[in-house]
Protein backbone atom coordinates (compact mmCIF):
# COMPACT_ATOMS: atom_id res chain seq x y z
CA UNK A 1 0.00 0.00 0.00
CA UNK A 2 3.19 2.36 1.08
CA UNK A 3 4.42 1.18 -2.12
CA UNK A 4 1.81 2.14 -4.37
CA UNK A 5 1.52 5.34 -2.68
CA UNK A 6 4.86 6.45 -3.04
CA UNK A 7 4.48 5.50 -6.52
CA UNK A 8 1.44 7.48 -7.56
CA UNK A 9 3.04 10.46 -6.05
CA UNK A 10 6.10 10.33 -7.48
CA UNK A 11 4.67 9.58 -10.98
CA UNK A 12 2.60 13.00 -10.23
CA UNK A 13 5.49 15.31 -9.95
CA UNK A 14 7.31 13.31 -12.53
CA UNK A 15 4.37 13.99 -14.77
CA UNK A 16 3.53 17.30 -13.52
CA UNK A 17 7.58 17.92 -13.84
CA UNK A 18 7.07 16.79 -17.63
CA UNK A 19 4.49 18.78 -18.70
CA UNK A 20 5.49 22.10 -17.11
CA UNK A 21 8.61 21.54 -19.01
CA UNK A 22 7.03 21.38 -22.60
CA UNK A 23 4.36 24.04 -21.48
CA UNK A 24 6.21 26.66 -19.66
CA UNK A 25 6.65 30.15 -21.60
CA UNK A 26 9.54 30.79 -19.66
CA UNK A 27 12.80 28.64 -20.08
CA UNK A 28 13.92 29.29 -16.78
CA UNK A 29 10.41 27.51 -15.53
CA UNK A 30 11.11 24.91 -17.98
CA UNK A 31 14.35 24.10 -16.22
CA UNK A 32 13.21 24.45 -12.51
CA UNK A 33 10.44 22.20 -13.59
CA UNK A 34 12.59 19.81 -15.55
CA UNK A 35 14.45 19.16 -11.85
CA UNK A 36 11.28 18.51 -10.49
CA UNK A 37 10.71 15.65 -13.01
CA UNK A 38 14.35 14.44 -12.21
CA UNK A 39 13.40 14.46 -8.54
CA UNK A 40 10.25 12.03 -9.39
CA UNK A 41 12.35 9.69 -11.17
CA UNK A 42 15.17 8.92 -8.35
CA UNK A 43 12.16 8.57 -6.14
CA UNK A 44 11.22 5.55 -8.63
CA UNK A 45 14.75 4.31 -8.45
CA UNK A 46 14.93 4.27 -4.37
CA UNK A 47 11.81 2.56 -4.86
CA UNK A 48 12.97 -0.25 -6.74
CA UNK A 49 16.43 -0.16 -5.18
CA UNK A 50 18.66 1.45 -7.49
CA UNK A 51 20.17 3.68 -4.72
CA UNK A 52 23.37 4.28 -6.25
CA UNK A 53 21.48 5.15 -9.44
CA UNK A 54 18.71 7.90 -7.28
CA UNK A 55 21.95 9.46 -5.97
CA UNK A 56 24.03 9.68 -9.14
CA UNK A 57 20.39 11.14 -10.74
CA UNK A 58 20.29 13.94 -8.06
CA UNK A 59 23.96 14.60 -8.31
CA UNK A 60 24.51 14.41 -12.18
CA UNK A 61 21.54 15.54 -13.38
CA UNK A 62 19.64 18.00 -11.12
CA UNK A 63 23.16 19.31 -9.71
CA UNK A 64 24.68 19.35 -13.00
CA UNK A 65 23.07 19.09 -16.17
CA UNK A 66 20.36 21.66 -14.71
CA UNK A 67 22.89 23.98 -13.40
CA UNK A 68 24.34 24.16 -16.89
CA UNK A 69 20.97 24.55 -18.63
CA UNK A 70 19.85 27.57 -16.09
CA UNK A 71 23.90 28.85 -16.45
CA UNK A 72 23.67 28.71 -20.45
CA UNK A 73 20.10 30.78 -19.91
CA UNK A 74 21.32 33.12 -18.10
CA UNK A 75 24.60 33.83 -20.01
CA UNK A 76 22.73 34.45 -23.24
CA UNK A 77 19.98 36.18 -21.53
CA UNK A 78 17.15 34.31 -23.06
CA UNK A 79 15.05 34.16 -19.64
CA UNK A 80 12.67 37.09 -20.67
CA UNK A 81 8.91 34.71 -20.93
CA UNK A 82 8.21 34.08 -24.71
CA UNK A 83 4.50 32.92 -26.20
CA UNK A 84 4.71 29.50 -26.07
CA UNK A 85 5.99 29.84 -30.02
CA UNK A 86 4.61 26.95 -31.27
CA UNK A 87 6.09 25.55 -34.73
CA UNK A 88 5.92 27.36 -37.77
CA UNK A 89 7.39 24.87 -40.24
CA UNK A 90 4.05 23.43 -41.90
CA UNK A 91 2.92 20.32 -40.34
CA UNK A 92 5.02 19.94 -37.69
CA UNK A 93 2.09 20.68 -35.32
CA UNK A 94 0.08 17.99 -37.14
CA UNK A 95 3.44 15.72 -37.02
CA UNK A 96 3.20 16.34 -33.44
CA UNK A 97 -0.14 16.04 -32.88
CA UNK A 98 -0.15 12.43 -34.96
CA UNK A 99 2.91 11.66 -32.25
CA UNK A 100 1.30 12.38 -29.65
CA UNK A 101 -2.15 10.69 -30.18
CA UNK A 102 -0.30 7.91 -31.89
CA UNK A 103 2.20 7.01 -28.85
CA UNK A 104 -0.56 7.01 -26.40
CA UNK A 105 -3.25 4.81 -28.48
CA UNK A 106 0.01 2.64 -28.89
CA UNK A 107 0.77 2.85 -25.19
CA UNK A 108 -2.72 2.17 -24.34
CA UNK A 109 -3.20 -0.96 -26.57
CA UNK A 110 0.08 -2.23 -25.04
CA UNK A 111 -1.72 -2.56 -21.51
CA UNK A 112 -4.52 -3.48 -22.65
CA UNK A 113 -3.06 -6.21 -24.82
CA UNK A 114 -0.34 -7.53 -22.88
CA UNK A 115 -0.78 -7.80 -18.94
CA UNK A 116 2.91 -9.04 -18.25
CA UNK A 117 5.12 -6.73 -20.02
CA UNK A 118 8.04 -8.60 -18.49
CA UNK A 119 8.72 -12.19 -20.39
CA UNK A 120 12.13 -13.81 -20.17
CA UNK A 121 14.44 -15.68 -17.41
CA UNK A 122 15.76 -14.07 -14.44
CA UNK A 123 19.37 -13.77 -14.13
CA UNK A 124 21.67 -15.99 -12.35
CA UNK A 125 24.39 -13.66 -11.73
CA UNK A 126 22.88 -12.58 -8.45
CA UNK A 127 20.15 -10.36 -7.32
CA UNK A 128 20.27 -6.45 -8.69
CA UNK A 129 17.91 -5.44 -5.45
CA UNK A 130 19.61 -6.36 -2.60
CA UNK A 131 21.56 -4.05 -0.36
CA UNK A 132 24.56 -4.92 -2.22
CA UNK A 133 23.49 -2.75 -5.13
CA UNK A 134 26.04 -0.41 -5.32
CA UNK A 135 28.99 -3.55 -4.80
CA UNK A 136 27.00 -5.74 -7.75
CA UNK A 137 27.21 -2.37 -10.09
CA UNK A 138 30.81 -1.59 -9.55
CA UNK A 139 31.61 -5.17 -10.61
CA UNK A 140 29.50 -5.29 -13.29
CA UNK A 141 30.75 -1.57 -14.95
CA UNK A 142 34.80 -2.62 -14.01
CA UNK A 143 34.66 -6.63 -14.90
CA UNK A 144 31.97 -7.12 -17.94
CA UNK A 145 31.51 -3.23 -19.13
CA UNK A 146 35.14 -2.23 -18.94
CA UNK A 147 35.99 -1.40 -22.44
CA UNK A 148 32.82 0.86 -22.74
CA UNK A 149 33.58 2.31 -19.54
CA UNK A 150 36.82 3.52 -20.65
CA UNK A 151 35.42 4.65 -23.89
CA UNK A 152 33.05 6.89 -21.91
CA UNK A 153 36.04 8.91 -20.60
CA UNK A 154 37.27 9.19 -23.78
CA UNK A 155 33.86 10.56 -25.11
CA UNK A 156 33.76 12.87 -22.11
CA UNK A 157 37.21 14.55 -22.93
CA UNK A 158 36.05 14.74 -26.58
CA UNK A 159 32.77 16.65 -25.26
CA UNK A 160 34.98 19.07 -23.04
CA UNK A 161 37.29 20.04 -25.94
CA UNK A 162 34.28 20.03 -28.16
CA UNK A 163 32.77 22.30 -26.22
CA UNK A 164 35.67 24.89 -25.58
CA UNK A 165 36.14 24.66 -29.41
CA UNK A 166 32.31 25.42 -30.20
CA UNK A 167 31.91 28.12 -27.10
CA UNK A 168 35.06 30.90 -27.93
CA UNK A 169 34.75 33.59 -29.00
CA UNK A 170 34.68 33.96 -32.97
CA UNK A 171 38.09 35.42 -33.71
CA UNK A 172 38.29 38.28 -36.54
CA UNK A 173 38.49 36.06 -39.95
CA UNK A 174 34.70 34.53 -38.71
CA UNK A 175 33.09 37.55 -37.74
CA UNK A 176 31.72 39.15 -41.30
CA UNK A 177 29.13 36.23 -40.47
CA UNK A 178 27.44 38.63 -38.02
CA UNK A 179 27.60 41.13 -41.06
CA UNK A 180 25.87 38.77 -43.45
CA UNK A 181 22.78 37.98 -41.23
CA UNK A 182 21.51 41.51 -42.34
CA UNK A 183 21.38 41.47 -46.34
CA UNK A 184 19.50 37.86 -46.11
CA UNK B 1 -2.23 -3.23 -4.17
CA UNK B 2 1.51 -3.80 -5.46
CA UNK B 3 3.32 -1.28 -7.85
CA UNK B 4 3.68 -4.00 -10.32
CA UNK B 5 6.73 -3.59 -13.47
CA UNK B 6 4.14 -2.65 -15.93
CA UNK B 7 3.34 0.92 -14.19
CA UNK B 8 6.90 1.92 -14.13
CA UNK B 9 6.85 1.28 -17.89
CA UNK B 10 4.05 2.89 -18.45
CA UNK B 11 5.02 6.39 -16.57
CA UNK B 12 8.63 5.71 -18.64
CA UNK B 13 6.46 5.80 -21.81
CA UNK B 14 4.50 8.81 -20.93
CA UNK B 15 7.49 10.44 -19.82
CA UNK B 16 8.67 9.71 -23.16
CA UNK B 17 5.87 10.72 -25.46
CA UNK B 18 5.47 14.05 -23.70
CA UNK B 19 9.43 14.48 -24.33
CA UNK B 20 8.72 13.62 -27.93
CA UNK B 21 5.76 15.74 -28.01
CA UNK B 22 7.98 19.05 -26.77
CA UNK B 23 10.76 17.94 -29.01
CA UNK B 24 7.92 18.59 -31.90
CA UNK B 25 6.08 21.81 -30.90
CA UNK B 26 9.37 24.16 -29.09
CA UNK B 27 11.21 26.15 -30.81
CA UNK B 28 13.50 27.65 -28.07
CA UNK B 29 16.50 24.75 -29.16
CA UNK B 30 17.00 24.94 -25.12
CA UNK B 31 13.71 23.80 -24.18
CA UNK B 32 14.56 21.42 -26.79
CA UNK B 33 17.36 20.30 -25.34
CA UNK B 34 15.29 19.66 -22.19
CA UNK B 35 12.93 17.53 -24.14
CA UNK B 36 15.13 14.90 -25.04
CA UNK B 37 16.34 15.13 -21.36
CA UNK B 38 13.01 13.94 -20.82
CA UNK B 39 13.02 11.07 -23.12
CA UNK B 40 15.96 9.72 -22.16
CA UNK B 41 14.98 10.05 -18.19
CA UNK B 42 11.46 7.89 -19.41
CA UNK B 43 14.00 4.99 -21.22
CA UNK B 44 16.16 5.15 -17.78
CA UNK B 45 12.81 4.18 -15.71
CA UNK B 46 12.27 1.49 -17.95
CA UNK B 47 15.26 -0.08 -17.77
CA UNK B 48 15.43 -0.20 -14.30
CA UNK B 49 12.12 -1.40 -13.98
CA UNK B 50 13.15 -4.49 -16.23
CA UNK B 51 16.42 -4.43 -13.97
CA UNK B 52 14.31 -5.03 -10.96
CA UNK B 53 12.34 -7.81 -11.92
CA UNK B 54 14.72 -9.45 -13.90
CA UNK B 55 17.13 -9.50 -11.19
CA UNK B 56 20.27 -8.10 -13.76
CA UNK B 57 22.23 -5.63 -12.58
CA UNK B 58 23.00 -5.02 -16.29
CA UNK B 59 20.27 -2.76 -16.71
CA UNK B 60 21.38 -0.55 -14.12
CA UNK B 61 24.50 -0.71 -15.60
CA UNK B 62 23.12 0.62 -19.24
CA UNK B 63 21.29 3.39 -17.26
CA UNK B 64 24.50 4.67 -16.10
CA UNK B 65 26.17 4.33 -19.47
CA UNK B 66 23.20 6.90 -20.42
CA UNK B 67 23.53 9.01 -17.83
CA UNK B 68 27.37 9.50 -19.09
CA UNK B 69 26.28 9.59 -22.47
CA UNK B 70 23.42 12.38 -21.76
CA UNK B 71 26.14 14.58 -19.63
CA UNK B 72 27.95 14.45 -22.81
CA UNK B 73 25.65 15.27 -25.35
CA UNK B 74 23.98 18.49 -22.82
CA UNK B 75 27.67 19.43 -22.93
CA UNK B 76 28.09 19.60 -26.62
CA UNK B 77 24.50 20.60 -27.30
CA UNK B 78 24.68 23.31 -24.84
CA UNK B 79 28.07 24.76 -26.64
CA UNK B 80 26.55 24.48 -30.21
CA UNK B 81 23.35 26.90 -28.98
CA UNK B 82 25.61 29.56 -27.23
CA UNK B 83 28.34 29.70 -30.41
CA UNK B 84 24.78 29.96 -32.36
CA UNK B 85 22.99 32.63 -30.29
CA UNK B 86 25.93 34.70 -29.95
CA UNK B 87 26.73 35.18 -33.91
CA UNK B 88 22.35 35.28 -34.28
CA UNK B 89 20.62 36.42 -30.67
CA UNK B 90 16.91 35.37 -30.75
CA UNK B 91 17.43 32.69 -33.02
CA UNK B 92 15.11 29.69 -33.15
CA UNK B 93 15.76 26.22 -34.81
CA UNK B 94 13.46 26.82 -37.46
CA UNK B 95 15.71 30.04 -38.43
CA UNK B 96 18.65 27.73 -39.12
CA UNK B 97 17.15 26.15 -42.08
CA UNK B 98 19.55 28.26 -43.84
CA UNK B 99 22.34 26.00 -42.86
CA UNK B 100 22.36 24.29 -46.18
CA UNK B 101 25.73 22.32 -46.43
Amino acid sequence: MVDALVFFIAAAVCLTGALGVILARNPVHSALMLVMTLFGIAVQFVAQEAHFLAAVQVIVYAGAIVVLFLFVIMLLGVDRAQDLELSILPGQRWAALVFGAGSLMVLGALIVVVGEPVTGAKSVGGSASTAENVRLLARSLFSDHVYAFELTSLLLVIAVIGAVVLARKPSQSELPLVEERGEN
Amino acid sequence: MDVTTGWYLVLGALLFVIGGTGLLIRRNPLVMLMCVELMLNGVNLSLVAFAQRLDDIGGQTVVFFVLVVAAAEVVVGLGLVVAILRRRPGTTADDLSTLRG
